[in-house]
């Protein structure tokens, strides 16, 4: 490992550690409503929407009223961006003049946009104003990230004893006390890191060679910062972060790295200072962090060693760098893929197509599990989801009635985490099938053998965990998946929130069990260790045939000397 | 545990086991289990294949996989059949007894009329007279008479009952005559539900159970799902990719058939292991319950202690020595025959190291009320008195200040001290208390290590209580309780969210019963106590409750413990099949790399994954029978040493398992 790569790491996992406690404290201060620093300068203009809206801060909702409120909403932005990027032609802020865009792919860009999903089916710079790339897009990506972690806050609030809250206040208080303030920031360094932040047209250049080429810019810090904030994703460019004007160095490559993580690691921090539990949250952080680990090992070892084919031409120099940016190296390119991937962000520093095979396990991994973090609030509320099913299925070997939290953990509960943990395989699998089997599905495959298949589930897969990210070398803008993969983004995102909602307002309504030796504790190691085990296990036996039939059969048809 | 009464199945219990294994093939009745029936179903999808198979080793394949998936069904079917049938032959004993019963009607007149026992209603009034056998449950109403109830608790010892005392259906009388008023209906009665229960065959889910099936369901799903899909997604590398036989076998491999097979035989066994101690449990919900108990509320007397004072030491005033008061304590109770007398007697044997008793000749003096002292007078002029210690105070001359102080200390600790003299010489104080039943200190221990609070309920004084407390092993105490203070300890509990389990046998006991839990009623107890708990008690027993508790307990230890296994399994099965599966198309066949098990031919593998899987049901049956094996510790400590068990051995053992059978199945031709 390179210096470069080790002190990279280690400033990223640092200030993760760093900033996990006071950040989540700060987090529980806000929405328990007490006083912060920012009560000055925000409160007004809060207490301003409040009133306009008609809610109060302490009001609260019920597990449907706040996921009618939640969905509703999002269905609104999504009629709203359907609408204005169909008449991107006749809007304001399009110097380019860029055409409406068709009707399938403003509905998979809205549907994957308002699910914060932001797969993009197109190239931004070559398709979208500057009205529908800030009015539009940037303004879901701040309001949709905001309202997936409302329902995290909302469940977390449940776990803890409060009441739910009402969704309008959290949407809000997240907007202004966590987004806003921290975009700022980050825009900053952005500039600062040389990143365009204008509303200018494209710049005409004379090249040396003597050629005129076209610069796309815009405001563009901005942009990356919410992008990033927000686990969002979609990238300004085609190219996203791996383009210079997008992230620039590898300074600017770890700060947006950090700014993917702060939120969802603080909110798992959060969930322990809420209910008083900081030693279980640990717990949960721990085991999420190894899996993090294990993430950026197998998107790291396997690159530096590089392709066998290629060293065994003598050829090998650097390990495998095809698709990757020199100014980030192996060590920065690899901590972000493995970020974006595990936090469920989806922008990308380099081609995940050109990754060896075993590591885009990794990817993978990070996509199949959405909890490694995850995006903030939702991320967490898969973790728990898979507590509730650990906790089921392995706390009654200590002759007890599982409890979480001092919860009874009974059929209603059981039933719905795993109608949750249900969901995303199916939507994966069926996808998948489907795919394969219809020519429609086969059209979009541009490549042979393991690695096509392993284009396709990543398509469905980046859908379903709302990552975003592409594998590329899919036809991902083909009328079948732009319909295929907005419908998997919907049900992706509300059915499993949904799901966890119900299932925090069931915990609330129970009676709280007493601690005794008879329980079962759940901020032990040895709990963490079963938990890990447990996550494991239980999405290896789901996904193992899939990754057998694409990953792993390429990477040992690529050590047999064949490649796709 | 107690001693249980485990009937061996007989000729005709195996028939009808037999029978019921293949009855319960039926898919109406296998729909309840959803995790059996994909099995079923995807035998006849293996046996449409072995018919459609166009060449011999195809077939041959397609057959063995379909024998295969069969016995795995058959095994399935056996554990539920073969714990019904356990429970029915004690069902049925116990319905042998109730089948030949007569009934003698009282009339109006003071006739009767002989009927079935079955057609008799709620209120009807028996003549029961001796070697009758009493036709229903109910209680006296007239006449006192001995009652051999060993046809339900296996107790020989007949019981004397009187009017009031409540009686059960099967039991025999053996002395004088009882006028008995029927309190059940036709199919009401504890037999009737002990038979119900332990029969399974009308057994309703329990809460947790069907919670576990919940997941089950969806796990099966899940498997459905992948390998469903898998089919489709495999003809990405060509339209043959996949076998579909092969596709069934991993997906009966995946599917949790070892916890889906064993579930509802764990649920009856529990029942089971229940009625074998004795115990008539209304609902397996209250049995489930009972493994959740946080707190257990037990009365003193004939609970936690023996319900007799029991002579425990002697003290001897000074210028007396312990052998000289002990000889004189077993002089003196020679002639008493109570408890208490004979206690004396047994304690002074052993401080003396007799071991046969003196022969003496003499005078006994009985104890009366107005002298409140019994005693002896021998031949040889020695006159010895023991008794109240007021009352010895005053026949004996000096010593009184030592003996007051005695006596004293003795009631400090709770106990009753007896003075003792010889003709006009205090000896000294014989200190009678109520003792602990052995072995209970240390379940109680167990219990407190399990997360489990004792209280104990005793109309003693506070003193009294504080001690036999300490004694115990109890956390807690009331003293001075009525039945009120009980309820309100009950309801203080629960409004803590904890569960609370509590024994009982009279009417005032009767609301607290109902108010717990768990309320365990003692068969001896009234008609009220017994309507009023989940549970009924027929040995009368109340420290049995601790065993109602362990057998809750480890119904649901077991279910985890297979649950665990059965999912942990999964993961070798893989690494045999998924190698196995795609070696038809060559681009794949490089997935041989997984076979880390080294697995001779594709075939091989997965004939060797599924006789595992089938294998390990009927392996795994004495744990659902018997129960997982447990020791009182805490949860934690219980967890890892179950997860290891089940969970790390639970992915290891199949490596070797499927192994093992590659190489019989290699000797044979077949991998």
């Amino acid at each position: 490992m390179s210096l470069s790569t080790v002190v990279t790491w280690v400033v990223v996992i640092c200030v993760f550690l760093l900033t996990i406690k006071p950040l989540g404290n700060y987090m529980a201060k806000v929405f328990t409503f007490q006083r912060t620093l920012l009560d000055k300068p925000f409160g007004w203009m809060e207490n301003g929407i409040f009133r306009a809206i008609g809610v109060s801060r302490d009001s609260t909702m019920t597990a449907k009223q706040y996921a009618f409120a939640f969905v509703g909403t999002n269905l609104l932005w999504a009629l709203l961006a359907y609408l204005l990027l169909r008449l991107q032609n006749i809007l304001p802020f399009n110097p380019q003049h860029f055409s409406a865009i068709n009707p399938l792919l403003a509905f998979n860009t809205s549907a994957s946009f308002t699910t914060n999903t932001n797969w993009q089916a197109y190239s931004g710079e070559n398709t979208m104003s500057y009205f529908s790339q800030f009015g539009v897009l940037s303004y879901l990506q701040f309001v949709t990230p905001a309202a997936g972690g409302a329902v995290g806050i909302a469940v977390v609030r449940a776990l803890s004893g409060r009441k739910l809250g009402n969704f309008f206040v959290d949407l809000t208080l997240v907007s202004t006390r966590l987004l806003l303030p921290l975009a700022v920031i980050v825009t900053l360094i952005l500039v600062g890191q040389g990143v365009p932040e204008t509303l200018g047209s494209y710049l005409q250049i004379h090249t040396l060679a003597g050629q005129t080429q076209v610069v796309p810019r815009g405001p563009i810090a901005s942009w990356e910062a919410i992008e990033h904030l927000g686990q969002n994703g979609g990238g300004y460019t085609n190219a996203n972060s791996a383009n210079p004007l997008e992230n620039p160095s590898a300074l600017s490559n770890v700060v947006e790295t950090l700014t993917m993580g702060l939120l969802p690691v603080a909110f798992f921090y959060f969930f322990g200072a809420m209910t008083g539990r900081r030693k279980l949250a640990w717990t949960l952080i721990s085991v999420a962090g190894s899996i993090f680990l294990i993430m950026l090992a197998l998107a790291y070892f396997p690159e530096v060693a590089g392709n066998p084919i290629v060293n065994s031409l003598g050829l090998a120099t650097h390990g495998n760098m095809v698709g990757k940016e020199v100014r980030f190296g192996m060590g920065g390119t690899s901590i972000f893929e493995t970020a974006t991937m595990a936090f469920t962000t989806g922008s990308v520093a380099s081609a995940h197509d050109s990754f060896l095979p075993l590591s885009s396990l990794s990817f993978f991994i990070g996509m199949f599990l959405n909890m490694v973090f995850g995006g903030k609030g939702v991320g967490f509320l898969n973790m728990i989801m898979f507590v509730i099913i650990t906790i089921f299925l392995m706390g009654l070997m200590v002759g007890r009635t599982p409890e979480f939290l001092g919860k009874k953990i009974e059929t209603k509960e059981v039933t719905l985490a795993s109608i949750a943990f249900l969901l995303h395989p199916l939507l994966i699998l069926v996808g998948t099938a489907i795919a394969v089997h219809t020519p429609a599905g086969m059209q979009g495959v541009f490549n042979p053998g393991p690695h096509g298949l392993s284009e396709i589930i990543y398509g469905f897969t980046s859908a379903a965990a709302n990552n975003g990210s592409a594998f590329g070398g899919l036809g991902a803008a083909l009328p079948f998946y732009e319909v295929a993969l907005g419908v998997v983004v919907v049900i992706g995102r509300y059915a499993s929130i949904m799901a966890m909602l119900l299932l925090a307002q069931s915990l609330l309504h129970k009676k709280t069990v007493p601690e005794t030796s008879g329980t079962m504790h759940t901020d032990t190691p040895l709990f963490g260790g079963i938990l890990f085990g447990a996550i494991i296990v239980l999405n290896a036996l789901t996904f193992f045939p899939i990754m057998a039939l694409g990953p792993i059969a390429e990477q040992y048809l690529m050590m047999a000397h064949r490649l796709f | 545990m107690a001693k249980t009464n485990d009937l061996r199945l007989n000729k005709e219990y195996n028939l009808q086991v037999l029978k019921d294994t293949f009855r319960k093939l039926n898919p109406v009745k296998m729909v309840h289990n959803p995790v059996m029936m994909v099995v079923e179903v995807g035998t006849l999808v293996t046996l449409w294949f072995t018919f459609q198979a166009s060449n011999p080793s195809s077939r041959l394949y397609n057959g063995l996989v379909t024998i295969i998936l069969f016995l795995t069904i058959l095994f399935a079917t056996f554990a539920e059949a073969y714990a019904e049938a356990r429970g029915r032959a004690q069902a049925d004993f116990l319905r042998k007894t109730k089948s030949t019963t007569k009934a003698k009607i009282l009339r109006a007149d003071g006739g009767y009329d002989v009927r079935e026992s079955e057609e008799l209603q709620k209120g009807t009034r028996c003549l029961v007279e001796p070697g009758d056998v009493i036709p229903g449950d109910g209680f006296v109403v007239e006449g006192i008479g001995s009652v051999d109830e060993s046809a339900i608790t296996g107790e020989s010892a007949p019981v004397v009952k009187t009017e009031q005392d409540a009686v059960t259906g099967g039991t025999t009388l053996m002395s004088d005559h009882l006028i008995v008023e029927i309190t059940a209906n036709p199919g009401e009665s504890f037999l009737d539900r002990m038979i119900a229960l332990v029969e399974g065959a009308k057994r309703q889910k329990t809460p947790n159970e069907i919670a576990l099936s919940a997941l089950l369901g969806v796990l099966t799903l899940i498997f459905v799902l992948v390998v469903v899909t898998l089919s489709p997604i495999a003809q990405f590398y060509g339209p043959h990719a996949t076998n579909t036989t092969t596709l069934v076998a991993l997906l009966v491999c995946l599917i949790p058939t070892t916890i889906g097979a064993l579930l509802s035989a764990i649920g009856i066994a529990g029942m089971n292991r229940v009625s074998q101690v004795h115990v008539v449990a209304k609902s397996g919900r209250a049995v489930e319950a009972a493994g959740d108990i946080d707190t257990i509320i037990l009365d003193k007397t004939g609970t936690i202690t023996v319900g007799n004072r029991m002579a425990t030491e002697f003290l001897p005033v000074s210028g007396v020595t312990v052998q000289e008061l002990a000889s004189a304590a077993l002089l003196s109770s020679l002639a008493d025959t109570t408890p208490e007398g004979r206690s004396v007697v047994e304690l002074a044997q052993k401080q003396m190291n007799l071991t046969q008793l003196p022969e003496t000749e003499g005078d006994p003096i009985p104890f009366s009320a107005h002298t409140r002292m019994s005693g002896i007078d021998l031949v040889d002029g020695r006159e010895i008195r023991k008794g109240a210690v007021s009352a010895i105070k005053e026949i004996v001359h000096g010593s009184q200040d030592e003996l007051e102080k005695l006596a004293e200390q003795i009631a400090r600790q709770g106990a009753t001290p007896l003075g003792c003299a010889m003709n006009g010489k205090a000896l000294g104080i014989i200190c009678l208390k109520d003792v602990v039943k052995p072995g209970l200190k240390e379940r109680f221990r167990d219990f407190r290590e399990m997360g489990i609070r004792t209280v104990m309920a005793t109309g003693d004084n506070r003193i009294t209580a504080a001690v036999i407390a300490e004694e115990a092993g109890v956390d807690d105490f009331i003293a001075e309780a009525k039945p009120e203070d009980k309820i309100r300890l009950i309801r203080q509990e629960q409004s803590e969210g904890k569960l609370v389990a509590m024994t009982g046998d009279g009417t005032n006991d009767a609301p607290a019963l109902a108010q717990a839990d768990v309320g365990l009623a003692m068969n001896s107890g009234t008609m009220a106590a017994k309507e009023a708990g989940n549970m009924i008690d027929l040995d009368s027993n109340p420290t049995k409750l601790l065993e109602v508790v362990m057998v809750g307990k480890q119904l649901l230890i077991t279910r985890g413990a297979l649950t665990t296994f059965s999912i942990a399994n999964d993961v070798a099965k893989y690494f045999a099949i998924i190698p196995a599966l795609f070696a038809a198309v060559p681009t794949l066949r490089v997935l041989g790399a997984l076979n880390i098990m080294g697995l001779k031919t594709p075939h091989g593998a997965i004939l060797s994954a599924l006789i595992f899987n089938a294998l390990i049901i009927p392996a795994l049956i004495p744990f659902a029978i018997r129960g997982v094996k447990y020791r009182a510790e805490t949860a934690d400590k219980m967890l890892a040493r179950n997860i290891f068990n089940w969970g790390v051995l639970g992915v290891v053992i199949p490596f070797i398992g499927i192994w093992g059978i590659d190489q019989i199945l290699g000797l044979f031709g077949l991998a």
